[in-house]
Formats: C-alpha cells, sequence, structure tokens
C-alpha cells in the first residue's frame, strides 16, 4: 500500500516510517509540518527544517505544511497536506508516530475518516523501555534537542539514545515520573541515522536556548 | 493457560496497534499466548487454548465481517472467549445481531450499572469504532445507554467490549485471562 508518514524528524515518526516499511508498505511521501507555535500540542518540535535533509537521504518527497500552528486550525493545514500527499503521490494511508496521545491520534483518526484514508499508529501502546531498546537494535542513531521537564537541563542536549540513556531514563522514571520516551514532551529528539538512510547525518552546528529545565538545540546538518 | 489471540486486521501494519499492546500485557504477566489470524486458526489452535481474545481493528477495515463465516466455531466453543470491539462486533453477528452505525473516536464515559470484569460505576473508556451491534439475544448488557458497551452471554463465559481496553483499562484484559 502507498503511504504517507506524517514525519517530524525525530524517533517516532521515524521509526513508525521504518515500521511501515518492513511490513511491506510503499513510503510514497513524508509531511511535515512546520508549525510557528512553540506550544503546540500537536506538531512543534525544534529542528523541523531538517526533515528536509532527511527526506532526501532517504529519496522520498516531502510535503512541507506552514502553519501559525493555533489549536484547531493547525488540524485544517494538516488536513491540507494530507489531500495534497492523496493528489500528488495517491496514497491509501496515512502512518503516524503517536506512542500514547490520544490527544493527537485520535484527531489524525477523524482526518484520515473524513478524507477516508487509512490511519496506522504502529507504535500505539508500546513499552516504552522495549522501544528504546528496539531503536537501539534496530541502529537508529538518536540524539536529543531540546528538554523541557525538571531534571532535565542543557547537559542533556546532544546525548545520544544508547544502553546508558535507557538505564538513565528508568531511574528518572522512577525518582520524577519522567517518561522514558519523552511521551509528556519532556524531551524531543532527532534521528542522524537509520536502515532508512541511505548514509549518516552529521552535526554541522548547533545553537543552544533556554533557560532553568527547558532548553532547545537547533541544528544544521550535512 | 494458554491464550488464543486471534489478529482481526486485514492490513499486516495494524498488528503493532490492535494486537501487539495485548500480547505485552500477556508477557509482562508471565501468561502464555498463541496469536494467529482468524483465517489460519486450527481446530487445534481451539482445542489446545484455554481461552480466546478476538482483537479490535482499524476503522477503515471491515474484511472481518465480510468473512464472518471464518468464526462460526464461536457458537459451539465451550471456553471462555474475550472479543474487543471488531471482536464484539463478531460475537454479536454470529449470535444473530445486525451492525449498526455509530462513529466514536477518543475518551468517553460510560456507566457500568452492573460489575463487569472489575469495572464497575463511572469510567473513562477509549472508543475507535465506525460501527456497533445490537444487544444479541440471550446476552446481559452492563452499561447504560442504547449502545452496548459491554456484554455478557447469559449461558457461557462469551464477553464483549466495545471499548478499548488496551488503551484504558488495561486491568479489565488480566481480569478476564485470570479470573
Amino acid at each position: 500500500m502507498k503511504i504517507g508518514v506524517l514525519f517530524s524528524g525525530g524517533k517516532d515518526s521515524t521509526y513508525a516510517a521504518y515500521l511501515a516499511k518492513i511490513s511491506g508498505n510503499e513510503i510514497a511521501c513524508l509531511i511535515s509540518i512546520f508549525s510557528k507555535n512553540k506550544d503546540s500540542f500537536m506538531f512543534h518540535t525544534p529542528s523541523i527544517e531538517m526533515t528536509k535533509k532527511q527526506a532526501e537521504i532517504m529519496n522520498l518527497p516531502l510535503i512541507i505544511q506552514k502553519t501559525e500552528g493555533e489549536k484547531e486550525i493547525e488540524l485544517k493545514d494538516l488536513e491540507k497536506a494530507i489531500e495534497t500527499a492523496i493528489k500528488k503521490y495517491k496514497v491509501e494511508g496515512i502512518v503516524t508516530g503517536a506512542l500514547q496521545s490520544v490527544y493527537q491520534s485520535s484527531r489524525i483518526q477523524k482526518i484520515c475518516e473524513k478524507i477516508g484514508l487509512k490511519c496506522f499508529n504502529p507504535l500505539w501502546q508500546k513499552d516504552e523501555i522495549e522501544y528504546l531498546n528496539e531503536l537501539i537494535d534496530e541502529k537508529f542513531k538518536i540524539i536529543i534537542t531540546a528538554v523541557a521537564a525538571y531534571p532535565l537541563d542543557e547537559r542533556w542536549l546532544g546525548k545520544e539514545i544508547n544502553k546508558r540513556f535507557v538505564d538513565d531514563v528508568i531511574k528518572l522514571k522512577e525518582k520524577y515520573k519522567i517518561h522514558p520516551a519523552g511521551e509528556g514532551g519532556e524531551f524531543e529528539t532527532f534521528v542522524l541515522d537509520c536502515p532508512l538512510f541511505s548514509r549518516a547525518l552529521k552535526i554541522k552546528d548547533k545553537r543552544i536556548f533556554g533557560g532553568k529545565n527547558s532548553w532547545e538545540m537547533k541544528i544544521e546538518i550535512e | 493457560m494458554k491464550i488464543l489471540v486471534i489478529n482481526t486486521c486485514k492490513e499486516p501494519l495494524h498488528y503493532y496497534e490492535f494486537v501487539k499492546p495485548i500480547e505485552d500485557i500477556l508477557e509482562k504477566n508471565n501468561i502464555r499466548f498463541l496469536t494467529k489470524h482468524y483465517s489460519e486458526i486450527s481446530e487445534k489452535d481451539l482445542k489446545k487454548s484455554t481461552k480466546i481474545i478476538i482483537c479490535g481493528t482499524s476503522l477503515k477495515d471491515n474484511q472481518f465481517i465480510r468473512d464472518i463465516n471464518y468464526f462460526n466455531w464461536i457458537k459451539n466453543y465451550d471456553k471462555p472467549i474475550f472479543g474487543i470491539c471488531a471482536g464484539m462486533q463478531i460475537i454479536s453477528l454470529i449470535f444473530g445481531s445486525k451492525l449498526k452505525f455509530k462513529k466514536e473516536i477518543g475518551f468517553y464515559t460510560e456507566n457500568f450499572k452492573k460489575r463487569f470484569l472489575g469495572l464497575e460505576r463511572k469510567q473513562e473508556v477509549y472508543h475507535l469504532h465506525n460501527n456497533y451491534t445490537a444487544l444479541p439475544r440471550g446476552f446481559i448488557q452492563f452499561n447504560d445507554g442504547k449502545i452496548p458497551q459491554a456484554i455478557k452471554y447469559k449461558e457461557k463465559e462469551i464477553y464483549g467490549v466495545l471499548f478499548h481496553p488496551e488503551v484504558r483499562n488495561k486491568k479489565l484484559i488480566l481480569n478476564f485471562v485470570i479470573n
């Protein structure tokens, strides 16, 4: 089946794309929503522009839809992007990286229903520790690009998701109830390499912003 | 104890969304299970299982309705069965009920007037369905309202829920499996 992937460049949407591919589907295009709203529950992610580079090394077309990121209006923009994916790439289904957020997944389910597309959420309800270990086993190279929860601080920016990271987040879960996969918005990620990429990406430049327990790392990649 | 988990999804990618979360609940609780698609179940599978869970599927997937004859074994099966969403619709159709249209997506509050596998009074449940089935003859409805959300066959341990307990109310699955 020809599918379009809602793609942010982070671990969830990239791994969902990977599962879609190994399940026998054709990724016809990626769809990225560039939101101006830092507080959007649906789409905000720090280095969204870098999805262009990721799409390039996956040899996949990328549909970019800009949005002001206002609640519910951003859903209209998402709908527009999905309609473009149908027209241009004949997609029959949409894949998302939704893990536990009913807020996100039910809104996307409703849009797919309205347009008449199948909706796939292959990470739905996945055990977070099993998930992180799977990412490591499947050779995903993922870094942290933002943090937004105590006690995470700027020292976490750029950290790679590896076995040590998993041990650290298990402790943070026990002590501070941090979701180990960052599902509560505790951290954002960016994928530098994975089996879908033709080569690994490298960080060319980075700028760090923030304070206290809310930090972002904007990256330039090559 | 060995649970037969029945996959009702037409698309292989939907396995991760509708079957794997149920397998994870069983695995975490050291419960042995075997998963099979409904089109591949043998008499031996049915004989060897102690209980059966029939999973749900996606909004656009109605293949299981066209394939309803694969489920004729339900009528004469004597061990406990638990149907989730599509699974409940399958059970109801096999017992002569009719399919009706009602789209519900997301969290809803349902009131369980009678205790149902540990659930009682007002509870938040997760819905993802376009259809529901009228209460089949010989079944009891446990929730208030016109749409049967939780049902049980009077004569046997055959249960059905229209909502998805693998998303919210995971304990319901364990209560069926363990008790």
